[in-house]
């Protein structure tokens, strides 16, 4: 793969996205969330996506917002209602885009399971629930898992602190939650940080992200934004 | 061992139903707190307890919720409030913090529910009626991972049922998971030998057992 390319724009980072694509979004609620990437994906036009992410969008910002522009068929997620998911609430309602709720960590680690190489894997998760209906299950050991399928996304839009020139990155606190999961598992991966340094300046054995997975960085001024009445 | 009856008080307040939770988590073990009424569990762990708190959106030793100028974005709790790291905390990504949970690591969550049976089936993600949302964010994996699940919760619905059931009737989050429940009326040990009672508040226990609809036995 070649390495990773700086870009100067958002816009230029999201180019050649593909009607229908599976977008990986980072982000839980509102950290982590790459603003400026999907404002670029929103002008950049792309549609009929499928999108994964833990949220399903919060207030207008980030997600919300490219829900808002009609550019979301279907959204794989763990949980889209929240206090302030009034966006997606009324496309849902209206039956207008596409759910399917994943268990939080099932989310994850099908991530995982593409980004590594995984075929599919048992899972004890959700066994006798409605999220395992009709899924393949079996006993090991005395204990019932259900099979689960990696997800694999044409581009991954994640957000980190720090890259270095050749791609590596480093993440913030409790923001960094799906990216280096994310960073692994799609096709296209374009990460917007805080922060651009030379090859060196990071600490090897810091480095969250290692290079090899990332495709093309911006620099964008962070933003700090809360989801309004979390509790 | 004896069900301790205590009808001299009334049912216990959230606080004091915190508290109770808090005094039945061992000293120095790793915590998950579900989002809601479990989140005040923390406030009354005694600060010599040890116990560490994991958030399963990647960080171990989460402190209590920001103030003022501590709010910093990057940093939330699973109910996505921003809160503080203590000394000793560790981040990670959400693969690890799951892989934490199902691995057998976490010794001990606490979540709320809408139902739980008898035999510690867990209902807490969803009601099911027509045009609710289905939202189940980390509650199954938590359900089936940490080493012991506690559930705290209002003991009688708003009609007046016991949300202690023969068999649970909204959507489960995990099969045979819960072991104990702590509610404002009273502390159940649930599991396959069905509900016994360990402690009653503002009821006794013949007062119970005509309120619920679940077999009880005396501890």
């Amino acid at each position: 793969m070649t390495r990773a390319t700086v870009l100067d724009t958002a816009r230029e980072a999201v180019d050649g996205i593909e009607d229908g694509s599976t977008v990986l979004v980072g982000g839980f609620g509102l950290a982590g969330m790459p603003f400026d990437l999907i404002e670029a994906l929103i002008d950049q036009g792309a549609k009929d996506l499928t999108v994964v992410s833990n949220n399903a969008g919060n207030g207008e910002w980030g997600l919300a917002a490219l829900l808002k522009a009609g550019r979301v068929r279907k959204v794989v997620c763990s949980f889209p209602r929240q206090s302030d998911s009034y966006v997606f609430d009324e496309l849902y309602r209206s039956g207008r885009i596409e759910l399917e709720v994943v268990p939080q960590g099932n989310l994850a680690e099908r991530m995982r399971a593409a980004g590594a190489g995984i075929g599919a894997f048992y899972c004890p998760t959700a066994v006798g629930t409605p999220l395992a209906e009709g899924k393949e299950v079996r006993e090991i050991d005395g204990r019932t898992y259900v099979l689960e399928m990696p997800i694999k996304g044409d581009v991954a839009l994640i957000s980190a602190h720090t890259a270095d020139r050749m791609g590596n990155l480093v993440y913030r606190k409790t923001a960094r939650n799906f990216g280096p999961v994310m960073a692994t598992a799609a096709t296209t991966v374009v990460a917007q940080v805080s922060e651009v340094v030379e090859v060196g300046t990071l600490d090897p054995e810091a480095v969250v992200t290692p290079s090899i997975y990332v495709d093309r960085v911006v620099r964008v001024e962070p933003r700090h934004l809360q989801v309004e009445g979390a509790r | 061992m004896s069900t301790q009856e205590h009808t001299d008080r009334g049912p216990l307040d959230r606080d004091e139903l915190a508290a109770r939770v808090a005094q039945d988590i061992p000293d120095g073990s790793y915590v998950n707190l579900g989002i809601g009424q479990p989140t005040k569990v923390a406030d009354h762990l005694a600060a010599d307890s040890g116990v560490v708190l994991h958030t399963e959106n990647g960080m171990l030793g989460m402190g209590p919720a920001a103030q003022d100028d501590e709010v910093d974005t990057d940093l939330t709790n699973a109910g996505k409030v921003p809160v503080t790291e203590l000394p000793g905390a560790a981040y990670f990504h959400h693969a690890d913090s799951f892989a934490m949970m199902r691995g057998g690591h976490l010794d001990v969550c606490v979540l709320g529910a809408f139902q739980v049976a008898g035999n510690g089936d867990l209902a807490n993600w969803h009601t099911g009626a027509p045009d609710a949302i289905p939202a189940v964010g980390g509650a199954m994996d938590l359900a089936i991972g940490a080493k012991d699940v506690l559930v705290m919760m209002s003991l009688f619905a708003k009609d007046g049922s016991a949300k202690i059931v023969p068999a649970c009737t909204y959507p489960l989050t995990g099969v045979g998971c819960v072991s104990r429940v702590y509610t404002d009326h009273g502390v159940f040990a649930v599991g396959p030998d069905g509900v016994t009672v360990l402690e009653t508040y503002g009821l006794s226990f013949d007062e119970l057992a005509e309120r619920m609809d679940v077999p009880l036995q005396r501890a």
